[in-house]
């Protein structure tokens, strides 16, 4: 691994750490600033940004009345304090290794929005025209590519200010390109480190999986210092070609003071696969919207979510399966288990567009209660504007069995144990859809270490 | 299939007449304070119902249309255009006989008074704002069983009356039952002694008989301990081209042990909008159902509910809701445990066909620290054509450990072997698909007293008719 030392690269910001206006007393609420946009920026890029910003400021804030945000907890939204992450010379090396999966095609590091480590890209798949770089670099490398596909889709659940800002003060994150035909056995692995009180990230995921091609991506999120708050808000961009196939997972780990909000959209091509799976463990709030559209016939669109909420979490999922034409399926299964105060929303919207007949669409939510103050909220809801469709969806909310606990003690497993048990083969449903091994056991153990 | 637009007639034409009768008191239209106080003089009204019923028209002004969540079907409401109340004066009718004889047309051609005579025990018909006809058989008004109109109710019965009008439902509910509280008019009161089961149902007819009306029955339920009451409601209007309101407030109250049943069904002509709050109050042990069904009214917006507020509370919502061409059924159900132990159940069916939608729209709620509550919901929709539409939009709060709660909708539509089978018996294309239709809605109509299974399979029968080819 290539170690790049934040002062080689041709940077980036050299106000860093400016943007926080601390001690002036009129400074505003939120001490977020646009960038300074930066000159090696293309103009294209510069002028989307500075757009981005006028529009974020002139959105308003989620209100309690809008339906995209019903049983959200508003307050946690304001952005008051946060500033964004400044340069920062802590040392992940060691959280990486940990965390890394043994067998991958490539990994990226990012401090506080910083690339400070990137895998030598292995040539043969360079010389097979396969991109795994920086967004940074991208939009040097490959602006044309970025012009086109960067947030080209609107944030449909809510969070359009959120998007804007991502936008306008997006700096780092990954720009994933596979040519047509390429399947890559080994999936890439990108870390987003955040470091600091009060620190701001704006990581950005765009994947390209061309037609026939095969490849997959694992996020880490990951704060260093477990209490710190911090506000991070994320895109990622998924398109899948025909019949090309991606899986997308994010291992969500922030610290316990953070609000998160995650933005994903998914656009699944003629007989393609996408696969997205979400991890989420750390974060006070964390919004995460997720959207799958089947824009050509025979796509298949998994999503899939596995959520450890414990003391006064909060997390709230929206999403949305939009079978825009015929013979497309889309299957989303959420697991939740709550323990202490935690709270989680799960808003789902399975759409079924006109014409798009003989769509199969199943959407299951999960919500296991391991505590009396635990809050699970649950709307799922269908849209079917088509015919000959088969659309299903169920949610439920309950405890472990009496029964299941029974059997597990009168074999000698102590009562704490046997409901972590529990708990982990309720979560592992989901993590079983996985088609590879390898990476399943690494999310496995993922799992295990939140459960205990 | 393809789409065809289904020829309709024949069922809405039981409702599809009108006579010019003469309202000698009518309100006029728009809504103001002058409305209001019209209406209270017209109807000799205490004070007290004045201050509320101005209390609540503020509130209806403040409050927006629920845009955020219903879309813009509503904003098709003008409300100047409405007629608040229109009666053509007098005592509610205690004989057939005594009943004006161009109302008494309109009732005798929608089969009232003969279907009371066969098994009701008490019968009430309303026409336009004001009840005209009232009568409870003398068995059931000798145990002390109180069936008359909403405003003899709190003319005559104050001490019940007020205890609980308003207190399921406040006037801020929603800005519908703002409207309602008012300029309401017309509806049942019941009250049932403890004790007493009213062994056959009460009924209630709504009758919409005027163009650009709007009617605002106000109802008020109140079974005492351990009593037991079945009520059913039908309603019609005749199929004017301007847009009529129906906005009706339905309280429910079950006291300890108590059990009541709400039979509608909804036939309203489809230039009627039907926004209706309905909602009872089920104490200790008591159980409260809601059967509801909707195959009229352009958009019909109701999500009968339940509080469960004592322990062992039961609440139960069916709902069956036919769309068809220009038809929004918007429908649902909302059950909020308030004590331990309580059970709730909803089972909806939905068909639509043609350009209908059907909307399932739906709340449980289960709050902190309560114990072995239970929610069951099922929804199923059913859709004839390619253009038929189905939406499905529950909302579920669970917390604590205590608790359980399950949803589950699935959409499908009449299979093509389904039909193919019963074709080679013999059955056409159309008796086929009503046959599945019927069949897919059979568990619930069965639960439908006899009469009203037999009214409701004919008119889905009707439904179907042309809606294949």
């Amino acid at each position: 691994m290539a170690l790049i030392m934040p002062a080689c690269r041709p940077t980036s910001r050299p106000d860093a750490g400016c943007a926080t206006i601390m001690s002036t007393a009129t400074a505003p609420p939120s001490l977020l600033l646009p960038g300074a946009v930066r000159s090696e920026s293309p103009p294209w890029f510069q002028e989307l940004q500075a757009a981005a910003w006028a529009e974020f400021k002139s959105l308003p804030l989620p209100a309690r009345t809008d339906e995209t945000w019903r049983y959200s907890s508003l307050k946690a939204l304001s952005l008051d304090g946060y500033s964004t992450a400044s340069e920062t010379s802590a040392d992940v090396r060691d959280l990486v290794a940990e965390r890394a999966l043994r067998r991958r095609a490539g990994r990226m590091v990012f401090v506080n929005d910083r690339l400070t480590a990137i895998d030598d890209p292995d040539p043969s798949l360079k010389d097979r025209g396969v991109v795994f770089t920086s967004l940074e670099e991208a939009l040097g490398t490959h602006g044309e590519l970025l012009r086109k596909h960067f947030m080209s889709q609107p944030a449909r659940l809510g969070s359009q200010k959120f998007a804007a800002l991502h936008r306008a003060l997006v700096r780092a994150g990954t720009f994933l390109y596979v040519p047509q035909g390429v399947e890559l056995p080994q999936p890439f692995e990108v870390f987003h480190f955040v470091d600091g009180e009060n620190a701001s990230v704006f990581p950005h995921t765009l994947v390209i999986a061309e037609p026939l091609s095969k490849v997959a991506l694992v996020d880490h999120f990951i704060s260093l210092d477990a209490s710190a708050p911090g506000f991070a808000c994320g895109v990622n961009d998924l398109i899948v070609r025909d019949q090309a196939k991606l899986a997308y997972t994010s291992v969500q780990d922030w610290s316990q003071a953070f609000v998160s909000v995650q933005i994903n959209s998914t656009l699944v091509g003629r007989d393609a696969r996408a696969m997205n799976l979400a991890l989420n463990f750390g974060g006070r709030y964390s919004r995460l919207e997720s959207v799958s559209r089947l824009e050509a016939e025979g796509g298949r669109s998994d999503m899939l979510a596995v959520t450890v909420a414990g003391q006064d979490q909060e997390f709230d999922q929206r999403t949305h399966q939009d079978h825009l034409k015929p013979n497309t399926t889309s299957d989303l299964l959420y697991k939740n288990a709550l323990f202490d105060d935690a709270r989680t929303i799960f808003s789902g919207l399975i759409k079924v567009e006109p014409g798009a007949h003989r769509t199969d669409a199943y959407q299951k939510v999960r919500n296991l209660l391991l505590s009396e103050n635990a809050e699970a909220n649950s709307l799922p809801g269908l849209e079917i504007l088509a015919d000959d469709v088969r659309c299903t969806h169920g949610a439920t909310s309950g405890q472990i069995e009496e029964e299941e606990l029974f059997y597990l003690k009168s074999r000698g497993i102590p009562l704490p144990a046997a409901q972590r048990l529990i708990v982990r083969g309720f979560l592992n449903e989901v993590l079983d859809r996985l088609d590879n091994p390898e990476l399943q056991e690494h999310l496995r153990s993922e799992v295990d270490r939140h459960l205990l | 299939m393809s789409t065809s637009t289904p020829s309709l007639e024949l069922d809405r034409d039981i409702g599809n007449f009108f006579y010019d009768v003469k309202s000698t008191r009518d309100a006029g239209t728009g809504l103001t304070e002058k409305t209001i106080d019209y209406i209270v003089d017209a109807k000799a009204e205490p004070d007290w119902i004045r201050d509320f019923r101005k209390q609540a028209l503020r509130v209806f002004r403040d409050k927006p249309l629920p845009t955020s969540w219903a879309g813009d079907e509503l904003s098709a409401i003008d409300f100047d255009a409405i007629r608040y109340y229109l009666a053509s004066g007098g005592a509610t009718k205690r004989t057939w006989e005594e009943v004006p004889d161009d109302i008494k047309r309109t009732f005798e051609r929608l089969g009232i008074p003969e279907s009371e005579r066969k098994f009701l025990a008490g019968v009430e018909a309303q026409f336009d704002s004001e009840a005209v006809y009232s009568n409870i058989k003398k068995a059931v008004s000798d145990q002390g069983v109180i069936f008359v109109g909403s405003t003899e109710g709190l003319k005559n019965h104050p001490e019940i009356f007020r205890k609980w009008f308003g207190k399921v439902i406040p006037t801020g509910d929603n800005k519908f039952s703002a409207l309602n509280s008012a300029v309401f008019s017309g509806g049942s009161f019941i009250y049932v002694p403890p004790g007493v089961k009213v062994k056959h149902p009460l009924q209630a007819y709504f009758r919409i008989n005027a163009e650009n009306f709007g009617q605002f029955e106000r109802t008020l339920i109140i079974a005492d301990e351990g009593a037991e009451l079945m009520y059913m409601e039908g309603c019609t209007a005749p199929r004017f081209t301007t847009a009529t309101l129906h906005s009706a407030v339905v309280e429910l109250v079950a006291l300890k042990g108590a059990k009541i049943q709400y039979v509608t069904v909804q036939n309203w002509s489809p230039n009627v909008f039907n926004l209706v709050t309905k909602r009872g109050l089920a104490m200790e042990e008591a159980e409260i159902k809601w059967i509801d069904c909707n195959i009229g009214s352009r958009l019909t917006m109701k999500y009968p509910g339940v509080v469960l507020k004592g322990r062992k509370a039961r609440g139960e919502v069916i709902s069956i809701a036919l769309a068809n061409d220009g038809q929004h059924q918007d429908t649902g159900a909302k059950m909020v445990h308030a004590a331990d132990e309580t059970t709730s159940n909803i089972v909806s069916k939905s068909i639509s066909v043609g350009k209908g939608r059907a909307t399932y729209r739906g709340l449980v709620h289960v709050p902190k620290h309560l114990k072995g509550c239970k929610n069951n919901t099922e929804c199923d929709a059913l859709l004839i054509n390619s253009q038929s539409r189905t939406d499905t939009y529950p909302a579920i709060t669970v917390r604590g450990t205590g608790n359980s709660t399950q949803h589950e909708a699935s959409v499908s539509q009449i299979s093509a072997e389904q039909i193919f089978y019963m074709q080679q018996r013999g059955l056409s294309e159309g008796q086929a698909m009503s046959l599945a239709v019927n069949g897919f809605v059979n568990d619930l109509v069965r639960q439908f007293p006899m009469e009203y299974s037999v009214e409701l399979k004919r008119l889905i029968d009707l439904e179907m008719e042309g809606s294949v080819g």
